[in-house]
């Protein structure tokens, strides 16, 4: 089962012949995602990686029944490649790029209300379901398919979180990663509701730092949520000086809000199981399903 | 990105937003010709810092004197308040107990208060808009206001595909009690401040205090305008203004490896890929005993000549006692790294203990790379282990 994406999934990438693209087409390609093809404006009519390239995103979608599209466009680029790729009505829109200028975000995030594309990230590591389809950067082979969600608005925490799950023969039904920017698409709460609809999700990580609102958004929902799973979460930037940004665009104190303490709190209060240490998440699962 | 008050005005001004008129001066003979330029008959001399709380501040050496901002009445008055504030440093609720030194002064017309108003624009977060924020409290920290009487302010989010429409400046400026003329002046200017945001990839623009005057003008007395770093390559004017006297110099020097850094206040220096991770390893030293020196995110793609450069810039942190670098490489590939870290050691001469911590891609040939090196360096298994182990070698060697 899983959530957005199997081995069913038909995905398309859109700058494929760049070097990111290329290079992370080759490697979800071994991995066993369905890429079946990609998009590169001027380019269409040939071929690389032994894949049709197409220079619109509705060619693309006509010619290979894609549903999927993943975003390796350079910033200046990437909303307007978003923007095609909603326009084309690919179900889901995967955009790696960090660094789009946030206004760009604006304007994206206001046509994606009402339309038939969700959008996961800008600025993440992508989406995972374990041995069956792999949508971004994340290092494949730490992966094992099993029974826990994972979603997380960093990309290298996320790996902490997949790696103590393999370890701990959890495995994951479905990682996603929502992105470090202010302006994203598909955001924590989206992603709580499809893991706990989900029949094969038994636990829930979810992952979060400092800035904005919303881990307590997620916090409010799930205490609102008559349907629970064993659920731990984790926030990092608790030793953040405020007013600073920590790397990610999203990763600020700012007038006295989006502390880690406070979110914390609001995930405890919600029955999250909070693990204290980056390295205790796979334990402080296991502590979570164990009643 | 910040700027200059002065910077700020010169922009909005461009948009048609109202300011004073004004003059910059690096010097007390320059402010005196500014001065002599505007007229008079009163001046208004501001330092030029990075921070808010100006006027309120003191100079470090003259703790019992004026303010950053100060009201002058003759030419002498100007030239003498600048020689006082040029070179001098100022401490204000912001720039914390180091102060920052005036370099730069901006001499403006004195005008005529009759009402003092906040006026600001930001994207917020929760609503994925540029939000307007208006309050009656103006010179207060809107932050303070919020905290204390939030039904003083005025909040309205805009839809990006209508845009500002003057019904929006109407709701703003009726509710903040304007009336008569002062509404049309209103309008026009959360108009051109809305378009100056836009046209500029603004991430804050903030008026406080935003004037009335004695006869119905609406002028912005001081300005603050943020700028999204990521959106800099459209906006050579704007990335020009940057002054690196107002940045912490490793950071800078950071930024020109296309490294993340902040600098902190602890022991441990950290060097990390990924912003999330980056952080998760400054809280695990927390956790287990010690204080993190810095924040420091490699990235994603990071070479070998960059890790080299990410290692001197922590290590000339002089509170630096041991170093932990945690890598786990998904696009990152531990050898790249393990590769850039002896030669790094080798180069600067490593004198703290250093914990290396390497997982994903590549991992057993990283650490064979680093075995070899005949370095001191010590291995961990996990991010717990390397924790541990830095924590304890620190202690071990102060």
């Amino acid at each position: 089962m899983a959530v957005l994406i199997d081995a069913n999934t038909k995905v398309i990438c859109q700058g494929f012949t760049g070097a990111q693209g290329t290079f992370h087409s080759e490697q979800a390609i071994a991995y066993g995602t369905q890429m079946v093809g990609g998009v590169t404006p001027g380019k269409g009519g040939s071929t690389h990686l032994d894949l049709p390239v197409f220079d619109t995103v509705a060619e693309a979608v006509e010619k290979t029944g894609a549903n999927a599209s993943v975003i390796y466009v350079p910033p200046p680029f990437a909303g307007d490649a978003i923007l095609e790729a909603i326009d084309a009505e690919v179900e889901l829109i995967v955009c790696i790029t960090e660094g789009i200028p946030v206004l760009d975000m604006v304007r994206v995030k206001r046509v994606l209300a009402g339309s038939k594309s969700r959008l996961i990230g800008p600025n993440c590591p992508g989406i995972i379901t374990p041995e069956a389809c792999k949508i971004g950067i994340m290092p494949g082979h730490i992966h094992a398919a099993g029974k826990i969600g994972v979603v997380s608005r960093s990309g290298t925490l996320t790996y902490e979180a997949v790696a103590q799950t393999t370890a701990a023969d959890l495995g994951q039904t479905t990682c996603i990663g929502i992105g470090g920017d202010p302006v994203n698409g598909t955001n924590f709460i989206d992603c709580l509701e499809l893991f706990l609809a989900d029949p094969e999700t038994e636990g829930i990580i979810m992952i979060g730092e400092i800035g904005g609102s919303a881990e307590e958004d997620a916090a409010d929902f799930y205490k609102a949520s008559r349907n629970k799973k064993p659920i731990c979460g984790f926030i990092a930037g608790v030793t953040a000086p405020p007013g600073r940004r920590m790397g990610h665009a999203g990763a600020i104190i700012a007038g006295g809000k989006g502390g880690a303490d406070d979110k914390i709190e609001a995930l405890k209060s919600a029955g999250f199981l909070v693990a204290d240490s980056p390295a205790s998440l796979g334990s402080t699962m296991l502590q979570a399903m164990a009643g | 990105m910040n700027i200059h008050e002065y910077q700020a005005k010169s922009l909005l001004a461009k948009f048609g937003v109202a300011v004073p008129r004004g003059g910059v001066a690096y010097t007390p003979e320059e402010a005196e010709n500014a001065a002599r330029e505007l007229g008079g008959p009163i001046w208004v001399v501001k330092s030029q810092i990075h921070a808010g709380g100006r006027g309120a501040g003191r100079f470090k050496d003259d703790p019992d004197g004026s303010g950053g901002v100060r009201v002058c009445k003759s030419l002498d008055e100007v030239k003498e308040n600048a020689r006082k504030m040029l070179g001098h440093v100022l401490v204000t609720k912001q720039t914390g107990a180091a102060g920052k030194e005036v370099k730069r002064l901006y001499i403006e017309d004195g005008c005529d208060i009759a009402r003092e108003l906040y006026l600001g624009m930001l994207i917020d977060r929760a609503t994925s808009r540029i939000t307007i924020m208006a309050s009656t409290e103006g010179g207060m920290e809107i932050e303070e206001v919020a905290a204390a009487t939030p039904e003083k302010i005025l909040k309205l989010a805009i839809d990006p595909t209508e845009g500002f429409m003057p019904y929006h400046g109407r709701k703003i400026a009726f509710g903040l009690g304007l009336e008569g003329k002062q509404v049309g002046a209103a309008v026009k200017f959360i108009s051109a401040m809305y378009k100056a945001f836009l046209a500029l990839d603004a991430s804050i623009v903030e008026i406080n205090p935003l004037v009335v005057t004695g006869g119905g003008e609406v002028i912005a007395l001081d300005a603050k305008m943020n700028f999204d770093d990521n959106a800099l390559f459209r906006h050579k004017d704007v990335a020009d203004m940057r002054d690196e006297d107002e940045e912490d110099a490793m950071e800078l020097e950071a930024a020109r490896h296309e490294l993340n850094y902040i600098k902190l206040d602890g022991q441990v220096g950290c060097m990390v890929n990924g912003a999330g991770l980056a952080m998760a390893t400054m809280d695990i030293n927390k956790l287990y005993g010690s204080e993190p020196a810095n924040f420091l995110d490699v990235g994603g793609g990071a070479t070998k000549e960059r890790v080299t450069a990410a290692f001197k810039i922590i290590l000339s942190d002089k509170n630096v006692e041991g170093i932990l670098v945690n890598i786990f490489g998904g696009i990152m590939r531990c050898d790249v790294i393990a590769e850039g870290v002896v030669a790094a050691a080798r180069e600067v001469e490593l004198h703290v203990p250093l914990v290396v911590r390497l997982e994903g891609t590549n991992v057993e040939l990283g650490k064979k790379i680093l075995a070899e090196s005949g370095l001191p360096i010590v291995s961990a298994d996990n991010l717990a282990d390397a924790a541990e182990k830095v924590v304890k070698a620190v202690k071990e060697a102060a």
